[in-house]
């Protein structure tokens, strides 16, 4: 009935999301199919540009994955990407797009089913929401 | 001698892993899709790319296709990326020209529908295969390593990592945050199954470690705070004040005698008593006294200061102060060790409320021959020998209602042994263990209970679900599963088999460390199988309980694991730097300063003489804030960069690649 199939890009932190996106895999704990996952070193490696890159190249929205406050690996890389989200959203609101596109969430390296969980929310929102629709325009 | 000018000619290796990603991805057309890529010159599936045949198919195919790009579609790179850069230098390719697509643990494992996975694998490939097209060669570093080692936490673990990496000639400090070494090891009476005497197998390796010429023994110290990497960290230890100069103090006692404090003894969980300048226990090392300054009255005259009256070797200095001490080592090795798990926390058992139920820790003080009792088992309401004892098993442990879901391990034979010490002391008593299953894994284990149960132990199943008391005496609530009926036993005295916990101060240990930890609040290994001794971070090791409940057979294995792996790398004498740093673009710096402010390393510094900022390749560890904050774009991160990141988004949303 409903054929829409969301894409969703996502940036994982090789320390504690990726980690964790591993250990959702080692324990084979199941979740939605939609997001590709790109790995970063560090949240803190997370360029605005390439968040609003993703959405003007037709995704429906964008996982971003860092250490817990406190856990980073590089101390503070996750504060900044909170930083970022936050101003993001900020921005995507005045474009027009629903910020709960951007979605932020920490995982770490030992939490394999609440990868799974977000990652199951996240889609399941951009799902509700709908396609965005703007690929291939200039924001 | 850019990479990037010379056209990519790309092989791509798509693995089975036997079944694992085959049966849920339909590999042959992943690599058949992989061929249709922009620069694949080659792709191929193989049933698994790790083992040799299939390294020296990539070997094999860079010689013959001229790759100068290779792409494993495998499972994570942080399983397999070292082997794979491994077999493409081994062909004469630079490591950094290798890119992985993780198409195992993060799709085959987690989906179950084959068209979607491979739909996703297909994405997956072509943001892989577009950033192996970028990619650019890089030149390792190498930094020379440290020839010494800390290790946390002076329980069994670290006695045995600091005696096996000292016996290898290395400097070793052997950090340990309360007054002397021993752990948890030196509270135990006898040790299962064996029954040797704990305190005879650990007090000698406790004087040879300390005695060792390349061991440096920090008691009462903490890691405040650790900078640095593998092979070179820099420590920062808070060093707490003992008061008694440790190399003067003879241990004669005389200041303890005067001392008119009365404190409860930790070593003997409260169960006796010590003075406010005291000795933790007879066998302690360092044999020095130590004040602890919360329990002391003070040093004025009027107040107190009895002690330093009666030091006739004056030894005691109530003002020494707290330090700071820096060390510079190689490698660390983790053996802080576990907690018993706090009885009061599973109230049902009584625990806190009745005095004659107590703790497996406690109840071993009483058994030993060192203890309060000095080896009596009394009841502690009377002082009375108890005639019937209830052991209580998995208190603790194997309890989601509490959080702990995990099986401690050892408490079910440290309660078999306890029941026999009390069989052995008290003939007469009867002697009941309520269990919910028997893990007797162990070399010598399971002949060990049968000989405790021919011993007259009753072994019942069923997990108590109340101790309370009637008529001045103690009951046991239990239900019988194999009987399948609800009892009620009367007893004399409770012993709760407590579980392990990690050691308090673990957690924080593991933020300094910047260590994982597993669901179950111990350290994370590396790998739980091929890797237990390793933590994420490279040349910082793991030993004991720290990383999971162990009885004291595997803890020394496990240390010893810990040791020869730190010596491994000091061995080496380099380690090897990955040369992802950032690099500043000096024509497009306009000196904002913006990366310097955020920079947690201080790795930019602003070059006066050209006006732009520099990165220092030494500080830098690759986390990219600073090119993602550059209004410039000035910044680049190597093996990161803007353009390999840009394309894997284009890329896995199929927009097309713009050569």
């Amino acid at each position: 009935m409903n054929a829409f199939v969301p894409r969703i890009v996502g940036f994982a932190c090789n320390w504690c999301t990726y980690a964790g996106a591993d250990l959702a895999g080692t324990t084979r704990v199941k979740y939605p199919p939609e997001l590709r996952l790109i790995r970063v070193l560090c949240s803190g490696r997370l360029d605005p540009d390439l968040v609003l890159r993703a959405f003007q190249d037709g995704a429906d929205g964008v996982f971003v994955g860092g250490c817990h406050f406190g856990d980073c690996h590089y101390q503070s890389g996750n504060y900044k990407a909170f930083k970022r989200v936050v101003l993001l959203r900020g921005l995507l609101v005045g474009l027009g797009v629903e910020p709960e596109r951007l979605h932020l969430e920490w995982v770490s390296a030992s939490e394999g089913q609440k990868f799974a969980q977000a990652v199951t929310a996240f889609t399941d929102k951009v799902r509700e929401l709908g396609p965005l629709g703007l690929a291939g325009r200039r924001l | 001698m850019s990479a990037d000018r010379v056209v990519p000619r790309i092989g791509v290796y798509v693995c089975h892993c036997g079944v694992n990603i085959a049966q849920t991805v339909d590999v042959e057309a992943l690599a058949e899709y992989a061929s249709t890529l922009p620069g694949v010159v080659v792709a191929r599936d193989y049933t698994y790319m790790c083992s040799d045949p299939g390294q020296h198919l990539i070997r094999q195919d860079i010689a013959e296709y001229r790759l100068n790009r290779v792409v494993v579609a495998a499972c994570s790179p942080r399983m397999h990326e070292p082997t794979f850069r491994g077999a493409v230098f081994g062909a004469g390719m630079n490591p950094y020209l290798f890119e992985m697509c993780n198409i195992r643990e993060h799709c085959s494992w987690v989906h179950a529908d084959r068209e979607a996975a491979t739909a996703k694998a297909r994405d997956l490939m072509r943001s892989a295969v577009a950033r192996a097209r970028l990619l650019e060669e890089l030149d390792d570093r190498f930094a020379p390593v440290k020839r010494a080692v800390m290790v946390v936490g002076g329980g069994i673990a670290g006695i045995q990592a600091a005696l096996d990496i000292a016996e290898a000639g290395y400097k070793v400090y052997l950090v340990e945050k309360g007054p002397s070494i021993g752990g948890h090891m030196a509270q135990l009476d006898k040790t299962f199954p064996t029954l040797d005497c704990s305190a005879c197998i650990l007090t000698p390796k406790m004087v040879e470690v300390s005695r060792h010429p390349n061991v440096e023994l920090l008691t009462l110290s903490e890691v405040e705070a650790v900078d640095g990497f593998v092979g070179n960290f820099k420590v920062t230890l808070l060093v707490r004040p003992r008061f008694v100069d440790t190399a003067a103090c003879t241990a004669c006692g005389d200041c303890a005698k005067v001392c008119p404090q009365r404190i409860p003894n930790e070593f003997d969980l409260g169960l006796s008593t010590r003075t406010a300048i005291y000795q933790p226990f007879p066998q302690a090392v360092p044999a020095a006294f130590v004040r602890n300054a919360q329990d002391c009255l003070g040093s004025l005259p009027l107040a107190c200061g009895k002690c330093i009256q009666a030091c006739e070797k004056k030894c005691i200095d109530f003002d020494q102060q707290e330090e700071r001490r820096q060390l510079e080592v190689g490698a660390i090795v983790v053996a802080t060790g576990m907690d018993a798990f706090d009885a009061g926390a599973s109230p049902e058992f009584g625990y806190g409320k009745y005095e004659d139920v107590l703790t497996g820790l406690e109840f071993e003080r009483l058994v030993s021959a060192g203890g309060p009792t000095g080896g009596r088992i009394v009841r502690i309401s009377d002082f009375e020998p108890p005639k019937d004892i209830v052991f209580i098993h998995c208190v603790g442990s194997r309890d989601r209602a509490i959080g702990n879901e995990y099986c401690s391990r050892v408490c079910c034979m440290f309660i078999i042994k306890q029941a026999h010490l009390a069989r052995e002391r008290l003939p007469n008593a009867k002697v009941t263990c309520w269990y919910m299953d028997i893990r007797a894994y162990g070399k010598g284990f399971e002949e060990f209970y049968d000989r405790v149960r021919d011993e007259g132990v009753v072994f019942r199943r069923g997990k108590p679900s109340e101790v309370f008391r009637r008529k001045g005496r103690l009951v046991v609530r239990v239900d019988d599963t194999l009987l399948g009926s609800v009892i009620e036993q009367e007893t004399d005295m409770v012993v709760l088999g407590t579980g392990l916990v990690p050691s308090d101060g673990a957690a924080r240990l593991a933020q300094t460390l910047k260590l994982s930890l597993s669901a179950d609040r111990f350290f994370l290994e590396a790998h739980p199988k091929l890797r237990p001794v390793d933590t994420n971070i490279e040349g910082v090791y793991l030993a004991g309980c720290c990383q999971g409940p162990k009885d004291i057979p595997d803890t020394v294995a496990q240390a010893r694991g810990a040791a020869s792996a730190a010596v491994a790398l000091l061995n080496r004498g380099q380690v090897r730097v990955e040369p992802v740093v950032a690099e500043v673009r000096e024509d497009a710096c306009s000196a904002c300063h913006i990366c310097e402010t955020l920079c947690p390393y201080s790795a930019l510094a602003f070059d006066s003489a050209k006006g732009v900022m520099t990165v220092n390749p030494a500080l830098c560890k690759g986390c990219g804030v600073c090119p993602s904050a550059c209004p410039s774009g000035a910044i680049t991160m190597r093996h990161f960069t803007g353009q390999q990141l840009e394309a894997q988004v284009d890329a896995l949303l199929e927009v097309s690649v713009e050569s």
